[in-house]
């Protein structure tokens, strides 16, 4: 009997818990719709801050994911840190295999790849644009290429420039180059671009705060008589300030979404582009849209900017309000 | 109810709201309370309703020393006490229903006893027809009746009305001062601020007169 009246406080206890929670969760639930209510009453103006939000936001965020292509571009060229050698004009087709042949010797070589100056010609024909330029010519102004990829113990540095310099030696070559050169360059390019896409989206962030910050405390001033007769009331501060609260959340949330659409236009436009000029480098690169992690990133970041930015503009304005 | 102890107010710049007043009003009173416009009758009310506080002396208001109160306490000291306004100060893109349920939102109340509650209140004022109605459909006398419909739909055990009557003609004052009777028979204590003397002389209450900021008279205690 004892043990049953025990069970049914625990029971009551629990369920006034409960209840509690649910008047709690339905304050704010009121507040968020309240708050998105108040946003669709001004369709126009509520459609130009996000438009504004969503251009900051994907400033930094399209050029980010260009970054992210480019580094991912460069990586993959890093492994295959490749010598290309140029040889003199004039060597016969005997000769060429007869270098060929030689080089493969080495153990210091993995790969070797002959390209004679007929296919150059071929290749540069089909891909540049330039082939009724090229009819007139009337001899072939193209070398032949030799394309050698290191061992692994000659990928380093240090390796690839010691077979770099023996091969430079040899008599039959005109040019040799290292072709990681270039990707060294363009990898410490790419980290300037990364460090300078940091700043732009600090600054870009800051923006987003202000623009939210202002247009809370122009809501803030349109709401002022709202505002008074609520304190008068007896409507606590917690109760006027959670709907502004929401608004920021959803002038955020909005704006990083609307982003996201805007950076997948745009990327969808630089998509076929993109794939013609890989095509002329015989790559199959492509652009890699919008990934899970980022896109989750770009709305969390811009829903708490958003929060953020309304409740600076609350904490500064709300308290200037007073009934009198 | 009501108790002020040598309440001082002075206002930035040195003019003074109340000068030492010393005044008690019990619970379940109707009080009147007149003057010249600027004799401190607004001034008594606010420090009241927490609107402004006193500069020295103590107000207490059912028990509650109104200085010590601050954040979280002043709206619920405002929750036990109605408002009511000369220029009613309802918001004019709210229905008459929304106004009027704002101070239960504002409490935290749930939707279901929101609606009885304010349907309760629009029936004692006489308006549960123009529920759905803007406030600028009504007349003044019906937008009076809306504001003393949030006033008291919470249930607040004390009243307070600044000029209620003042935009209105004798014949909606006096309605007005009967809806005022009418809570006042179930309890509450009302503290009415009105330099109509015609209107508040026939009430036979109790009346307070303030003049260049001192209580110089007291009806019910006319030595004082």
């Amino acid at each position: 009997m004892k043990k049953r009246r025990n069970l049914n406080k625990i029971r009551n206890l629990s369920s006034a818990r409960k209840g509690h929670i649910n008047i709690w969760a339905m304050r704010h639930l009121q507040a968020l719709l309240f708050s998105l209510g108040r946003l669709s009453r001004a369709p126009l103006s509520s459609l130009m801050t996000v438009a504004v939000l969503s251009i900051a936001l994907a400033f930094p965020t399209g050029l980010k994911l260009l970054l992210d292509n480019a580094q991912r571009l460069s990586g993959s060229l890093d492994n295959s840190a490749n010598i290309s050698i140029f040889l003199k004009q004039n060597l016969n087709n005997a000769k060429l295999s007869g270098i060929t042949e030689q080089l493969k010797l080495k153990n210091s070589i993995a790969t070797v790849q002959l390209i004679t100056p007929e296919e150059a010609l071929e290749e540069f024909r089909r891909n540049s644009g330039f082939a009724e330029a090229l009819d007139t010519l009337d001899n072939n102004p193209l070398p032949a290429v030799i394309i050698i990829t290191p061992t692994a113990a000659h990928t380093t540095p240090a390796g690839a420039e010691e077979l770099l310099q023996e091969l430079k030696l040899m008599p039959e070559v005109d040019i040799a180059q290292l072709d990681l050169q270039w990707v060294r360059r363009f990898q410490a390019l790419t980290e300037i671009a990364a460090r300078g896409v940091l700043l732009l989206s600090t600054l870009l962030a800051l923006a987003v705060l202000l623009i939210i910050g202002n247009t809370i405390r122009l809501e803030i001033q349109n709401q002022k008589d709202e505002i008074e007769i609520t304190k008068l009331i007896g409507g606590t501060n917690t109760f006027i300030r959670r709907p502004f609260l929401y608004s920021g959340l959803w002038y955020g949330l909005f704006g990083g979404i609307l982003a996201w659409l805007l950076v997948s236009l745009n990327l969808w436009l630089l998509t076929e582009p993109v794939k013609k000029l890989a095509g002329l480098y015989h790559s199959n690169f492509h652009l890699t849209p919008i990934d899970l992690p980022t896109l989750m990133i770009l709305i969390i970041s811009s829903s708490l900017l958003g929060l953020l930015g309304s409740w600076i503009a609350v904490a500064r304005h709300l308290h200037a309000i007073e009934p009198n | 109810m009501i108790h002020f102890d040598n309440v001082i107010k002075r206002y930035a710049g040195g003019s003074e709201g109340l000068s030492k007043v010393n005044l008690h009003i019990d619970s379940g009173e109707m009080v009147f309370l007149t003057g010249h416009s600027g004799a401190g009758k607004s001034t008594l009310l606010k420090l009241i309703g927490l609107l402004e506080r006193c500069t020295s002396g103590q107000v207490l208001v059912s028990g509650r020393n109104l200085s010590r109160l601050s954040g979280r306490q002043i709206s619920y000291h405002r929750r036990e006490v109605g408002m009511i306004f000369q220029d009613y100060r309802l918001l004019q893109n709210r229905t008459v229903f929304d106004n009027v349920a704002m101070p239960l939102i504002a409490a935290g109340m749930g939707y279901s006893d929101v609606g009885r509650r304010v349907r309760a209140a629009l029936d004692k004022v006489g308006l549960l027809s123009k529920e759905k109605a803007y406030p600028i459909a009504l007349s003044g006398g019906e937008q009076q009746r809306v504001g003393i419909a949030r006033a008291v739909v919470n249930r607040p055990p004390l009243v307070l009305a600044d000029e209620p009557t003042g935009n209105l003609d004798p014949d909606l004052s006096r309605e007005i001062m009967q809806l005022f009777e009418q809570f006042n028979q179930v309890g509450v204590t009302l503290l009415i601020a009105s330099h109509d003397l015609n209107l508040i002389s026939r009430m036979n209450r109790r009346i307070l007169t303030l003049s260049k900021a001192r209580l110089v008279h007291d009806s019910q205690n006319p030595s004082s």
